[in-house]
């Protein structure tokens, strides 16, 4: 990124802001999507009430005797103002009775979120570095989080491999996806429309990119994407690209032809001789594409090798997958795919890169 | 008051106008004040040491009481003769580190020296002993988490010492030498400071064979007595056959350690009732592995500070023969004997968490 | 100012002009082997601040990529380095030596009319240990480039690459460098009292010195450990926080957390007990509820320890623990909010001083009860959920670490800045840079509150679109603070060469180091100061002649009184 080119960058922001930010957000808040959003917000509202008035109080203060009291010639300070005991007492009671407050309605606010209702809609969510993956209860897999609303969902979290958080602000809904353990957290959306879902655990490299959005349906629509979703695509090269999005290849290896995000771009690949680091050159053939797929450390193309590690989809591939991954891979092998053929798949907007 | 530049500030200090003490600091009113400065000083020092030892001690905690079977499992390992013979060093020495602040405060300098040389003689046995039970836990492939070694499924064989033990011995080996050729050479000189020095450090260096020798003694007659105890158990109970364990005769042998530990680990079987751990799931990586991880990292950080009391004790033996210490001056004593009960009750914390969970 | 009729004595003030410790003895191994505390701590603060000059550049390159939601010229694992070395050598090299041991090292033992620190060789070891660790620290992140953040959180710290090990042996060695300067200071004050001064006629800044030494002690061994643990994870698998061998990473964060909450009170207890000082001298008035502060020191320190779980709410605790938590953080609350209340009731018929030491002081004011009070909303439950790790939260933090302890450090240097190195600096340009400072440091963290309740993430390298404008309203308003703290550094620097001479007490302070030259001699007092009350200036009165004030004493004092 050139310095010429930081102008437009800079303006780019303006342009883009309005029509990003997602209907009914406020100036304070985003849009208030869950039950717990409007009890989180009047929560907020009045702590900054209460707040604003003592600050206002203490600045006010602080300004006055700054100006009243200030040393100039012909007055003279008295120095027996040290105490105060009501005054004292006053000033300590008050607070210590709102702040119990507050602590109360957090806890009120907090059991509500810790509890979920009877039923739910439970949906197995996967973070790993550095994407999300959600399986719905007919077996459907997607990379991002469709629910209905008005109804409540439970996620089931866990992560392979480092701590993560999921995170929609619109639901006001956070909780550490911790490996080792499964966390969980629920949330009954009140809005249809689609919203932002971020990872909020620094997580490395690519922490900031590891955004996706949730989908909130009305039940019809819902129960149709849920059909549609459970279905992979007949088509091999369609099925490739379902996979390359939901396996989390898509975070660190781009279709674009020549853009690197972590390891190597697959476009413009498929046939070429490549350079290995530490030894020969080797044919990107389906054989190549299998082992890096099963044991990736193995044979490192040349200048990728200081990238973070690519781990093993041993077990977690089936062959026909990696059959379908291979496909997709050649299918892109004179370069970028048009976006009708990417449109294969009901694609939500994802995040900018 | 004065104006003396206190930037070059020595301990020995000649007689000047604060003759009635020497080592009386400058910033300092008067000597009770730079004793009471000092143990006070000494003493936060050590609570800042219970509380590094705190963490370890939590991470016990935590894990002994979500998976006890790990721990009475791997306790087994641990020879509580050993442990014993060490927190039985480790009490004499804390006797004879006391008694020597006695005697510094009652002018005694030969029974001072005495003291301390009985102490860093404890010291190095305790090291000495240590150095057996890591050697032969490393042998056997107990070691932390990422590197633990399946005792059950552990096909290595191994006989006689490990050859880690040659490696830790390596440089109590040189001091023997080093301080061996040094006292010679004070005592043809006729420099009887110096000997009082060079002896009792040849003296603790040697105290870490004794300790090395009370280890394979000990080691020994606890596999003895494993192979003994199988020979009887196999009688009665149904289990398969296993080898029977062998003894060789010679005094630096110890008993071949697999067969040892197979029937160690088939003998702990945890009962089978449903739900309770099985032995594979407790005799591997992220379970006894992690026992001896918390093992090594407390009793490793534990040896650290027996080291440093090493140190420090050689340090006051030096000045003790130099007659530094007397009823008026004896604060740096005083500490460090506090510092070494403290290293001595942790010790008498850790032997029972560790050695004696049954 | 009641008229004594006594003659001025100036004895405390007559020392040898050679003897100023500045230059009584010269040459460079006399000040790198020296045992005065003064210069240990003119050496630590010429360190603590070259480090803050080097972490605030980078904060200056991070806001600087931040203009764009995109990339601009750091690649997102540059952009996580950069952070990383920001937090930590802000954390650990920079604001927790900075008051005790730049300020506190210089004034601890004058303030009590002592000679020195109980163990100057140990303090001179403590600042050894500061540079060792922060070498070691920073060679080590520089090297391959660390990028865990400054917190460590594993397993990311034990999976990733880059010299975890190193720079966590770094911290280790900095951590005894902090704990052995607390240890001195607890047996200073508690032995090197003179005679006269019971604890409650201590300044309010020793008090604060002395709860912060009690945290050193107490919490940072627990740092060590853990740090300790953390390497011997990496190198060893030992498993107790790694998910593979059954470790739990939620561990660390408590082991973590247990050190680096009381470690936010080490940050901001000195700076409280700086504005102690600095309210009560510039408005020549006794500190408003004496005992209530020093009791409240101590109680912060110690309910400190309790509360560390408010950085894990959302971490998977279980729920009692974590309303636990929310409780007990709600009750620390309450002491830093009366002791605001005591500072304005000080100016309350005072009579106020708005020179530069006071506007930094009234900053810190400002600033800290915006950052105190934004800690209700992250001690609520409910609405932490939403805050947790957004901008929020650096929000929250920059406000009370750089709006409080760094403004009340400025303030502490500006304020002592005459009796450290004799001169006097130019007052207007002082204030030129408190204006920079306070409107620069607002405008860079108010637009975070807001970018943070509505859903930006922390450490995010690219951001959504959406959240531009305000970044780059923080961005300006990081440049703007970064200027004003040059103007800062160019007002104290240009008084080493121009400054007018200071006099031994140019504000009017009642507390003893007012009652020694500026500097002082390497031995601090030529007789041993009367001791008084801390804050009864009715003996102070002011000599045009000079530019500053006399303490003048009844000739029926006595001047020596015996050690009891």
């Amino acid at each position: 990124m050139s310095l010429y080119g930081l102008p437009l960058l800079l303006a780019q922001g303006s342009t883009a802001r309005s029509s990003e930010r997602a209907a009914g957000s406020s100036f304070w808040f985003p849009p208030q999507a869950s039950t717990f959003a409007k009890d989180v917000d009047s929560l907020y509202m009045y702590i900054g009430y209460i707040s604003a008035v003592f600050f206002v109080l203490i600045v006010v203060a602080m300004v006055w005797f700054s100006i009243k009291y200030r040393r100039r010639s012909g007055y003279e300070g008295d120095s027996t103002a040290l105490h105060n005991n009501a005054l004292e007492i006053v000033w300590t009671v008050i607070p210590t009775i709102i702040v119990v407050w507050i602590f109360a309605e957090g806890v009120k606010g907090y059991m509500d979120m810790m509890t979920p209702p009877a039923s739910t809609i439970d949906v197995n969510v996967t973070a790993r570095k550095w994407a999300w993956s959600f399986q719905y209860p007919n077996g459907a897999i997607s990379t991002e989080l469709h629910v209905p609303v008005n109804k409540a969902s439970r996620m089931r979290m866990r992560s392979e491999d480092a701590l993560h958080a999921f995170y929609v602000p619109a639901f006001r809904c956070k909780t550490d996806v911790v490996p080792g353990r499964v966390t969980y957290a629920w949330f009954e959306p009140i809005l249809e429309g689609t919203f932002d879902l971020f990872c909020a655990e620094y997580c490395g490299d690519e922490h900031s990119n590891m955004i996706t959005t949730v989908t909130v349906h009305s039940d019809e629509d819902y129960e149709k994407w849920l059909k549609e979703a459970a279905k992979p695509p007949t088509d091999i090269e369609a099925h490739g690209l379902w996979l390359y999005e939901r396996m989390g290849c898509k975070s660190c290896h781009s279709i674009e032809p020549g853009k690197k995000i972590v390891g190597p771009s697959f476009a413009e690949t498929f046939g070429t001789e490549q350079k290995i680091f530490g030894g020969t050159a080797i044919k990107v053939d389906a054989g190549y594409i299998r082992e890096s797929i099963l044991e990736p450390q193995k044979k490192i193309r040349d200048t990728f090798q200081g990238a973070s590690q690519m781990p093993s989809y041993q077990g977690k591939l089936k062959d026909d997958e990696i059959l379908a991954l291979t496909a997709f891979i050649e299918a892109l092998k004179d370069g970028k795919l048009t976006d009708d053929e990417l449109g294969k798949n009901d694609d939500k907007p994802t995040a900018p890169k | 008051m004065t104006s003396h530049e206190h930037d070059s500030h020595d301990a020995s200090h000649g007689h000047g106008e604060h003759a009635h003490m020497p080592f009386q600091a400058h910033h300092f009113d008067d000597p009770e004040q730079q004793f009471d400065a000092g143990k006070l000083g000494i003493w936060l020092f050590l609570v800042t040491e219970v509380l590094f030892f705190s963490g370890m001690f939590c991470a016990y905690a935590l894990y002994r009481s979500l998976h006890p079977e790990v721990f009475t499992f791997a306790s087994q390992y641990l020879n509580e003769t050993l442990g014993a013979t060490n927190t039985g060093v480790l009490l004499f020495s804390s006797l004879s580190m006391a008694w020597g602040v006695r005697c510094a405060q009652m002018r005694q300098r030969t029974g001072l020296v005495i003291c301390l040389s009985v102490t860093l003689g404890c010291a190095a046995v305790f090291l000495g002993v240590k150095a057996i039970e890591y050697t032969h836990k490393w042998e056997m492939g107990l070691l932390p988490a990422g590197e633990y070694v399946s005792q059950f499924l552990q096909t290595s064989h191994h006989e006689g010492l490990s050859s880690w033990l040659y490696v830790l011995s390596a440089v109590p080996a040189l001091c023997v030498v080093g301080f061996g050729i040094w006292y010679v050479l004070c005592v043809m000189s006729g420099n009887k400071q110096k000997a009082e020095v060079a002896g009792p450090f040849l003296v603790t260096a040697l105290c870490y064979f004794l300790g090395v020798f009370i280890g394979i003694v000990f080691q020994n007659a606890e596999a003895a007595a494993h192979a003994k105890h199988e020979t009887a158990a196999h009688a009665s109970d149904s289990h398969p056959d296993h080898d029977q364990a062998e003894h060789t005769s010679d005094g630096h042998g110890e008993a071949p350690e697999q067969s040892a530990a197979a029937k160690l680990v088939s003998h702990v079987e945890p009962n089978s009732a449903p739900g309770a751990p099985t032995l594979a799931a407790v005799d591997q990586a992220g379970g006894a592995g992690v026992f001896f991880s918390i093992y090594y990292c407390m009793t490793g950080v534990h040896a650290v500070h027996i080291l440093g009391g090493i140190a420090v004790l050689a340090w006051l033996l030096v000045r003790a023969t130099k007659d530094h210490f007397n009823e008026e001056y004896f604060g740096p004593v005083d500490y460090v004997g506090l510092y070494w009960h403290l290293v001595d009750l942790i010790w008498i914390y850790l032997f029972p968490l560790l050695y004696l969970i049954k | 100012m009641s008229a004594v009729a006594t003659k001025p004595t100036h004895s405390h003030y007559e020392s040898n002009e050679a003897d100023n410790f500045l230059i009584s003895s010269k040459g460079f191994l006399s000040w790198a082997l020296t045992l005065d505390h003064k210069r240990i701590g003119l050496m630590y603060l010429i360190g603590v601040m070259s480090a803050f000059f080097l972490a605030g550049i980078l904060a200056l390159v991070l806001r600087t990529e931040l203009m764009t939601p995109d990339q601009w010229f750091l690649t997102t694992q540059q952009y996580n380095q950069v952070f990383t070395l920001h937090g930590a050598i802000m954390v650990f090299l920079f604001i927790i030596p900075s008051v005790p041991a730049a300020l506190g090292n210089f004034l601890v033992p004058v303030m009590l009319g002592a000679k020195d620190v109980a163990f100057p060789r140990l303090n001179l070891g403590s600042f050894y240990l500061w540079v060792g660790g922060a070498i070691f620290f920073m060679a080590a992140m520089l090297y391959t480039g660390l990028d865990t953040g400054w917190t460590f959180y594993t397993p990311y710290s034990t999976q990733t690459r880059g010299p975890v090990v190193a720079a966590t042996m770094g911290v280790f060695i900095l951590g005894f460098s902090s704990i052995f300067t607390g240890l001195n200071f607890i047996v200073t004050i508690n032995t090197m009292r003179p005679p006269g001064m019971s604890w409650f006629k201590m300044p309010l800044f020793l008090w604060a010195t002395y709860a912060t030494a009690i945290i050193q002690v107490l919490a940072t061994p627990v740092l060590g450990i853990t740090v300790l643990l953390l390497a011997a994870e990496r190198v060893f698998h030992i498993g107790i926080f790694d998910p593979q061998f059954n470790g739990d990473p939620v561990v660390f964060q408590h082991f973590f957390w247990f050190y680096s909450h009381p470690a936010v009170y080490i940050m901001i207890l000195p700076g409280m007990g700086i504005i102690s000082e600095l309210m009560s001298v510039h408005c020549h008035k006794s500190i408003f509820g004496y005992r209530f502060i020093a009791y409240s020191s101590i109680a912060i320190a110690l309910f400190g320890f309790l509360v560390w779980g408010h950085h894990m709410f959302t971490s998977g605790m279980a729920e009692v623990t974590t309303i636990v938590f929310s409780a007990l953080t709600f009750t620390v609350s309450i002491p830093s909010a009366i002791k605001v209340f005591n500072w304005l009731a000080t100016m309350y018929k005072g009579t106020v001083q708005l020179n530069t030491p006071m506007c930094y002081a009234l900053s810190f004011i400002f600033l800290f009860t915006i950052g105190g009070l934004t800690g209700l909303w992250l001690g609520a439950l409910s609405v932490d959920r939403h805050l947790h790790d957004t901008y929020f939260v650096v929000a929250h933090f920059h406000y009370v670490m750089v709006g409080g302890t760094l403004v009340g450090f400025l303030g502490g240097i500006f304020h002592w800045w005459p009796k450290m190195t004799g001169k006097m600096f130019n007052d207007f340009w002082g204030l030129v840079s408190c204006g920079f400072v306070f409107v620069g440091f607002n405008l860079t963290f108010l637009p975070q509150f807001v970018m943070g309740s509505r859903g930006m993430p922390r450490r995010y390298a690219r951001y959504l679109p959406e959240f531009q404008e305000m970044h780059q309203m923080s961005t300006v308003g990081a440049y703007l603070l970064g200027l004003g703290l040059f103007v800062a550094l160019g007002v104290l620097l240009h008084s080493l060469r121009r400054g007018k001479k200071a006099p031994p007490n140019p504000w009017g302070g009642a507390t003893l180091e007012w009652q020694c030259s500026s500097p002082p001699p390497y031995y601090n007092f030529q007789t041993s100061p009367t001791v008084n009350e801390p804050y009864d200036y009715t003996p102070l009165v002011y000599r045009d002649a000079e530019r500053g004030w006399d303490y003048v004493q009844p000739e029926s004092a006595p001047k020596h009184v015996p050690h009891s």
